[in-house]
């Protein structure tokens, strides 16, 4: 039969290979191998002969000549003279910053409708059926291009901000939105605002001790101390201190309507804001779903419980229902997240400046390395969401359920 | 001291039941208990409807005092000024366009709508073959054509001028029924084995013989591995299966430069050709487009992705620590990269990986990528099921005695897949959703099709029209997947708790 196919092992009948369950697993994955040898062999062959035939080589060289292309929306500074590796840390940073404001977004949103979905009240409840349900059931892709379309086209343009023009800023005139894109008021760091944060970031801190010095505390003598009241006064009282008795370091710059367009402020694209709201609007009807299911999975046998040990409802809630229900609800989550940050590559759709427009976009069309461009730009995804899984398992093994 | 006599009033008689106070029954309960049972809770409740009422009042007018008949964004604001409106939607634009949305530019079938509703001007043209034969002069052909539709009815055009995708939607229909509801008469489950042929014949033309040969060599290979099994054994059968499908379907001798008879699907083909040519009108890939190729693409990657998605699944849990690595490889590689990079692979690199001069249809290549992407998505979740099942039940069908295959089949897959039906039936709707990103690879998916339609200038500034129709075709299809899951949740139920 298939004998001559099979490697030759000495020692044993070579019908064993086939009909011993001892040595079958390793003649199926010794065929299995050597299948994936000679396809990957195949693959790379023909990709060496055509690359041959286009006269290219693969070299990741072109990262580091001038890309030669600005990018309307960037986070460190960057001018067309600037080489291609750093195109695509721009794109990265971007990448990352619309997937880190949409999941808070998308998290707060989404834990808001899947609680209130929860509700007995029939009208709330029906209300977030519907926005659950109509989000979930339709494309990403169109309501990134609504939220864009209304953001460039439903937005009064900034000419319209001058004296009866009809429009006007909002937030005590600090905040315009126009079809240019959101003006907000941008931090001027001045001398001595180094100081501030470093203060700031210090009651962080203390924040963070204090808050297991007490819990220690509890645990050993039962006694509490106000943490509430003591972080918030750790939170304000020294960076104010300090942001005052320095004169006021840090300081805003209002956008303010300047011939044509808003000057100073920073300028939030329409781009930014349509996938940011589309983003978190979209993850959110799923998060909904996660937090709704979670507090469903808590059975109504532990609330018994907890009021039978004489909990009050918040503590019950805080102690009883929110661990157990998190155990449910953050891998899922966490999963979401990992959802929106690779949509976040329908940036595509709107122009905004990712890494899967820069790196996967602008430079292969203008460099032509194809295989090595998308090479990276996979890799770059693949490495964060091996990050966001590895972090996920991380928990999972914490809140895992100890069982025998 | 006092006896019986004292009690001053013994009821004999029962009180017929009172009804309930007033506020304490009815709608007026129901509204106290579930709308206003407190400070928060009626608060909520006023905010929601007010919520309700703000949007329904500015969306309602908007959309019953829509605009049906106009033909550019300027002639409807004019009526809708006319008429002394502050808002009217447009929706003049989903008259004039729907076929385009739903079909794109795929072509009409002009002989038909001509011989059938146009006879008289297609008679005083010269009759079918003077307007349409092989030596017809184009720009008439054109004109005539478009004279033709600008005389006939969107719905005429529709049901005639897109027989072809209509039927192959509504066989469709026919052939998943019996897949989806286990009620229907079994003998319909042909159609569905045959209607993958029948559709790509529908929607490409071309040759009848083309699919036909098609499935009678997959038949064929089938039948000889069955024969070959029932004699030798699974492997040799499944060994004799792939051997028949390359003999048929591929060239192996070619590597060795013999081409003779192998493979004798072009000849087969070639020979009922030329004995009866039967066939339709071919038509590229490349003018497809609008809803069906929405329908097309995610039809074809749930349909496709489902088994591989098993076997990924199955080959992750496996004990070969070979096959494990493989498939884990797979499904995270696949699973950590967007799918629009792969729709980019397909679209760049994937001429790069064949051997030069092979090209490869886009679409086609299109759906292989949407299929391993969701294949690897339908991995995970049967994996969560295959790992929700008591390891008892795997110890039972090993001591029953059943191979790996059977004990899979028969009991591991049925109650693990039952499991992760929602996750199943959500990563399809995923998939349906997902065939929008098409758009970025060049095809015209209904998106690209707005687009198209906005940047015309008659149609110049329109968006929420055209948006909330696809959304709604969208809407119905995933929203009857969830419902169909739903259902199949409850049907499949079988602890009685």
């Amino acid at each position: 039969m298939a004998e001559v196919t099979l490697p030759p092992r000495d020692g044993f009948r070579l019908s064993q290979l086939l009909y011993d369950a001892r040595y079958r697993s390793l003649t199926i994955q010794v065929v299995a191998a050597m299948l994936l040898m000679l396809s990957l062999a195949w693959l790379v062959d023909n990709t060496v002969q055509n690359l041959a035939a286009l006269g290219k080589d693969f070299s990741f060289a072109f990262l580091w000549t001038t890309a030669g292309y600005d990018i309307n929306q960037q986070i460190i500074p960057f001018s067309s003279q600037d080489t291609h590796a750093r195109a695509a840390l721009v794109g990265i940073l971007n990448t990352l910053v619309v997937a880190f404001m949409g999941c808070i977004l998308a998290t707060v949103i989404g834990v808001l409708a899947g609680v209130l979905r929860l509700s007995k009240n029939f009208v709330v409840s029906g209300i977030m059926t519907f926005y659950v349900e109509a989000m979930r059931n339709t494309p990403l892709l169109i309501w990134i291009l609504i939220v864009f379309a209304v953001m460039t086209e439903a937005t009064p343009q900034p000419r319209d901000f001058r004296e009866g023009g009809g429009a006007s800023m909002i937030l005590w005139d600090s905040v315009a939105i126009s079809n240019r894109g959101v003006f907000v008021p941008k931090p001027v760091w001045g001398e001595g605002s180094g100081l501030v944060l470093a203060v700031f970031l210090l009651s962080l801190a203390a924040i963070f001790i204090l808050r297991r010095v007490a819990r220690k505390r509890q645990e050993q003598t039962g006694q509490q101390l106000p943490v509430v009241r003591l972080s918030l006064a750790l939170f304000f009282l020294p960076t104010l201190l300090v942001f005052f008795v320095l004169g006021r370091p840090i300081t805003l710059d209002y956008p303010a309507l300047g011939g044509f367009n808003f000057v100073g402020g920073i300028q939030i694209r329409n781009s930014l804001i349509a996938l940011w709201l589309a983003l978190s609007l979209y993850t959110s009807a799923f998060i909904a779903e996660i937090v709704r299911s979670g507090i469903l999975a808590v059975s109504r046998g532990q609330t018994e419980a907890a009021f039978a040990l004489g909990m009050q409802p918040n503590r019950t809630m805080q102690l009883v229902i929110l661990p157990q229900a998190l155990r449910v609800i953050i891998p899922p989550l966490i999963s979401q997240f990992l959802n929106l940050t690779k949509n976040s590559s329908l940036a595509l759709a709107v122009g905004y400046m990712d890494v899967r427009s820069t790196l996967g976009g602008i430079t292969i069309n203008q460099t032509g390395r194809e295989i090595e461009g998308i090479l990276l730009l996979g890799t770059f995804y693949l490495i964060v969401s091996l990050i966001i899984s590895s972090l996920m398992n991380y928990y999972n093994s914490g809140v895992k359920l100890k069982e025998r | 001291m006092s006896g019986p006599s004292s009690i001053a009033f013994v009821r004999r008689d029962i009180i017929a039941p009172a009804p309930p106070p007033p506020g304490q029954a009815g709608v007026l309960r129901w509204m106290r208990e579930n709308l206003f049972s407190s400070l928060t809770n009626t608060l909520l409740t006023l905010l929601s409807v007010y919520l309700i009422w703000s949007v329904l009042a500015s969306v309602m007018p908007w959309t019953l005092n829509g605009v049906w008949g106009a033909s550019s964004l300027n002639e409807c604001r004019e009526i809708r000024d006319a008429r002394g409106l502050e808002t009217a939607a447009c929706w003049a634009v989903i008259n004039e366009r729907w076929l385009q949305l739903l079909f794109g530019f795929y072509p009409t079938d002009d002989r038909l709508l001509a011989s059938v509703f146009h006879a008289e001007p297609l008679a005083a043209a010269g009759g079918l073959e003077a307007v349409f034969g092989a030596g017809s002069n184009a720009t008439a052909r054109i004109e005539f054509v478009n004279a033709m539709k600008a005389d006939l009815s969107n719905l005429t055009i529709f049901f005639f001028g897109y027989w072809r995708p209509l039927l192959a939607v509504v066989l469709l229909v026919v052939a998943v029924a019996p897949i989806l509801y286990a009620s229907l008469p079994r003998g319909l489950l042909w159609v569905s084995l045959a209607y993958p042929f029948v559709a790509v014949f529908l929607f490409w033309g071309g040759s009848v013989w083309g699919p036909a040969t098609v499935a009678l060599g997959l038949v064929a290979a089938l039948y000889i591995g069955r024969l070959v099994s029932a004699r030798l054994g699974l492997l040799a059968g499944a060994l004799a299966v792939v051997a028949a499908f390359f003999m048929i379907f591929l060239n192996p001798l070619g590597v060795i430069g013999h081409t003779g008879l192998f493979p004798l699907f072009p000849h087969a083909k070639g020979v009922l050709d030329a004995l009866m040519p039967l066939g339709l009108p071919a038509i590229p890939s490349d003018q497809f487009g609008g809803f069906m190729l929405a329908i097309i693409i995610g039809t074809s990657g749930i349909v496709l992705s489902l088994p591989i998605g098993i076997l990924l699944a199955l080959g992750r849990q496996s004990t070969m620590p070979f096959i494990r690595w493989v498939c884990v490889t797979f499904i995270e590689v696949i699973r950590g990269v967007p799918l629009i990079v792969w729709l980019f692979v397909a679209s760049t690199l994937l001429k790069y990986f064949l051997p030069p001069g092979s090209s490869f249809d886009a679409l086609l290549r299109v759906i292989i990528l949407v299929t391993l992407f969701a294949s690897a998505y339908i991995a995970e979740v049967v994996r969560g099921g295959l790992a929700a099942l008591p390891k008892g039940q795997y110890e039972a069908a090993d001591s029953l005695g059943l191979d790996y295959w059977k004990s899979m089949q028969l009991i591991v897959l049925p109650q693990a897949l039952k499991v992760s039906i929602p996750g199943i039936v959500n990563t399809f709707i995923g998939l349906f959703k997902d065939t929008t990103l098409v758009v970025f690879v060049g095809l015209r998916d209904p998106l690209g099709l707005t687009n198209a339609i906005r940047a015309t200038p008659e149609w110049n500034g329109i968006y929420w029209e055209l948006y909330i129709f696809v959304a709604l075709l969208f809407f119905t299809f995933c929203f009857f997947m969830s419902r169909y899951s739903m259902y199949l949740e409850r049907k499949l139920q079988t602890d009685h708790r």
